[in-house]
């Protein structure tokens, strides 16, 4: 692989695992703690939308979404899922340190089952080509 | 039960959102230029192609969902649960972005994907 290419998709990949982790810590956060319980009416989803929090988490999510199609137009959708699904282990990460969520063993056992899978399938080329 | 249903409407929606997504930026081609003029530019051009307006509406549905199964379940739990699209997403890539997928990624997808799993227990 190319270094600027390698350099370009490691760069592109950190900003979608940071701005998705931290996007829905920071929306998790805001519904929880000031934001009514939501129903089925979309004056509370509106309502809920506004607060500070949800606002930040949304404006990440949206970095998220964003970064995520640059990601896409030149890395393989079957690459981009596994390289970035490190997001779950900082997901499960900053659940337990600010949402004082409880993490097992078994949650951790996973946690290095996909920094395996990470790892594994961040030394190839992000880009193959169609098959035949 | 209710946070299964609202699973179910994430991950059907999060693997029609990326399909959409992946095909639509890969007939765009490389993004090269990443200042901010160029970036506003690109992001209008991509504003105006169908396939990407319903992926967004696609995700949209799948961020409503996941507000409120984040408010029925653990966010430890809710994000990796909701990533079981993952294996289906990668054997569609296969099937119908016609990507090629090597063992190394079929590996790496199914030790995320339990990795997942047990995140969820």
């Amino acid at each position: 692989m190319n270094p600027r290419l390698r350099w370009k998709t490691r760069a592109f990949a950190a900003i979608v695992i940071l701005s998705n982790a931290f996007g829905n810590l920071s929306l998790t956060w805001g519904l929880r703690n000031g934001t009514e319980e939501l129903t089925a009416s979309p004056i509370s989803f509106l309502h809920a939308i506004f607060s500070p929090w949800v606002t930040l988490g949304i404006c990440l999510l949206i970095t998220w979404m964003i970064s995520r199609m640059f990601l896409l137009s030149w890395a393989d959708l079957s690459y981009v899922l596994p390289v970035t699904a490190f997001g779950y282990v900082l997901n499960a990460l900053l659940g337990r340190l600010f949402l004082g969520e409880h993490v097992t063993p078994e949650r951790w056992a996973g946690t290095l089952l996909i920094v395996g899978g990470i790892i594994l399938v961040g030394l190839g080329n992000p880009h193959t080509g169609e098959s035949t | 039960m209710k946070a299964w249903l609202l699973l179910a409407i994430i991950v059907g929606s999060t693997v029609t959102a990326d399909l959409l997504q992946s095909h639509e930026m890969k007939r765009h081609g490389e993004i090269q230029d990443f200042r901010p003029r160029g970036i506003g530019r690109l992001l209008g051009v991509l504003a105006q192609k169908r396939n990407l307006i319903f992926a967004v509406i696609c995700m949209a549905i799948s961020f409503f969902a996941f507000m409120a199964l984040v408010q029925v379940a653990d966010l430890s739990f809710a994000v990796p649960a909701s990533a079981g699209s993952l294996v289906i997403e990668t054997i569609l890539a296969r099937v119908v972005l016609k990507e090629r997928v090597d063992s190394r990624r079929w590996i790496g997808a199914a030790l995320v994907a339990g990795g997942v799993w047990l995140l969820a227990l």
